[in-house]
């Protein structure tokens, strides 16, 4: 199987996309050029920390913390998810 | 992570001036077009920006005509950018110079979409009118060059769509993230021109086989966007997600509309400087003309479908009935299939008219001179 989101990689926000609050709607966005995506609060918080710095493994730590429960497939499924669409950029050396 | 539908409009098009140093034959642009001396000012396009984002807009892009010739188009967008929106900028790229596309990115510019018309400078610069083939060439690559994802979009008919195997070859070298193939939707300059652009059912099963595989060829880097036109298929395309739902447009001379087409309709106009956006958004009977089904005719009325593609194109309708309530005729379930069917057919005959490279010359009537042309080579 090949991995597209090894633990080990860096995840980034893809060049031309950003996220911002919505303050009409009340909720966190990805935008693109072609795209309004809403977010709901975990997967702001899992873009939130995809800083180019942070393996998916230190984010998994850090939201498992702070959720008090486990959330490896959840984030790993957003971001292949992401990552297919090429919003998201993951770098694994 | 969810797409669902948000409420309220989310991207809108500034279409900044119609003036053009092109003159394609497939424009858009409406067949009256708006002089320099009335288009909006820059503080109205301000307010009209502020206007947008409080009725939660996201995105603008801006467009034309030509929007970078608007002397303040870096402003406007250092305005929209400062209002948190993604900015992109639609451009046939004539005077993209280096100076103005960093100015462009310092003020927060996010993305770049280059129209081309072709892949070689002779039919590119037959179809646009000018001599710009080179120069479109360059701008994109500055785009690269400055960190730009760079989109192509490339409008398909019948005089170039069998070169676009070689157009893809551009892409390719380019390094596009996104390349647009669009058949021309027959609006505007486009249906006066319509014989000479529809393409032929054997030029779009090349030009589909091909952009497939291109979609697998490039997967990873690029990605292929083909849509296909709406004549030969069975059922009209929908409304972008519906008549005064997602989107707004807002014309050179502060018009308001719901789609980029709409000015041809015999609907009021509702215009920036007489009210604010959110009214018009709102309130005004333009933008509520269509909304929902409540409005449609039979077959649409009680078909399955009317919730999908939302009865279709009332453009459309109106240009080719000349009722805009009718439903949209490239509807198989419409009465009026027949106009279409017929378009197609002709496009269709050995005898009609010719694709590009051929002797005989086709039939194409360019966008009449609109205001400055500064790049004119001839
Ligand atoms: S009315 Fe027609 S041209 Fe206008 S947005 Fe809808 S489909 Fe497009
Ligand atoms: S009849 Fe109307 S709603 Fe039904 S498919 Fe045709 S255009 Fe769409």
């Amino acid at each position: 199987m090949t991995d597209t989101v090894p633990r080990t990689g860096r995840p980034a926000l893809a060049r031309f996309v950003k996220t911002r609050y919505d303050k009409a709607r009340e909720r966190q966005v990805l935008l693109g050029p072609e795209t309004v995506v809403t977010l709901n609060p975990t997967g702001a918080d899992i873009l939130a920390l995809c800083d180019g710095q942070r393996t998916v493994g230190d984010i998994v730590d850090e939201l498992g913390r702070r959720y008090d429960r486990v959330v490896d497939d959840e984030v790993i499924a957003f971001l292949e998810r992401l990552a297919s669409r090429r919003w998201v950029v993951i770098t694994d050396e | 992570m969810s797409e669902q539908v948000l409420d309220g409009p989310l991207g809108v098009l500034a279409e900044l001036t119609h003036a053009c140093p092109l003159s394609c034959s497939y424009c858009s642009n409406p067949l009256e077009l708006t002089k320099r001396s009335a288009e909006l000012s820059t503080d109205e396009w301000r307010r009209v920006l502020d206007e947008a984002a409080v009725l939660g807009v996201l995105q603008s892009h801006f467009s034309g005509g030509e929007p970078l010739l608007r002397r303040d188009l870096v402003d406007l967008v250092g305005h929209a950018s400062g209002l948190g929106m993604y900015t992109n900028l639609v451009t046939s790229a004539i005077g993209l110079s280096r100076p103005r596309a960093e100015a462009l990115r310092d003020a927060g510019l996010d993305h770049v979409q280059v129209s081309i018309q072709a892949d070689e400078p002779v039919l590119s610069d037959r179809l646009a009118g000018i001599s710009s083939f080179e120069k479109k060439i360059e701008a994109a690559r500055l785009v690269k060059e400055l960190g730009w994802p760079l989109t192509l979009n490339v409008v398909l008919h019948r005089q170039n769509i069998d070169r676009i195997a070689a157009i893809l070859d551009w892409v390719e070298e380019l390094e596009a993230d996104r390349v647009e193939l669009a058949n021309t939707q027959y609006y505007g300059w486009a249906l006066r021109n319509r014989e000479a652009l529809l393409p032929s059912r054997e030029q779009l099963e090349h030009a589909e086989t091909v952009s497939r595989a291109a979609r697998e060829r490039l997967r990873g880097r690029t990605d292929v966007i083909y849509v296909i036109p709406d004549y030969y298929s069975r059922y009209p395309k929908p409304c972008m997600g519906g008549w005064g739902s997602r989107q707004l447009v807002v014309g050179p001379e502060g018009n308001a509309w719901p789609c980029l087409s709409a000015h041809e309709l015999p609907l009021p106009r509702a215009n920036v400087r007489e009210h604010d956006l959110p009214w018009i958004w709102r309130s005004s009977p333009l933008f509520s003309a269509f909304r929902g089904t409540d409005w449609m005719p039979d077959p649409c009325r009680s078909c399955d479908r009317r919730e999908v593609d939302l009865g279709g194109c009332r453009c459309q309708a109106f240009q080719l009935t000349g009722d805009m309530n009718r439903t949209d005729p490239v509807c198989v379930l419409s009465p009026d299939r027949y106009l279409v069917d017929e378009a197609v057919a002709a496009a269709n005959d050995p005898a009609a008219a010719p694709a590009a490279g051929s002797t005989r010359e086709p039939v194409l009537v360019p966008m009449p001179e609109v205001a400055v042309r500064p790049h004119r080579a001839d």
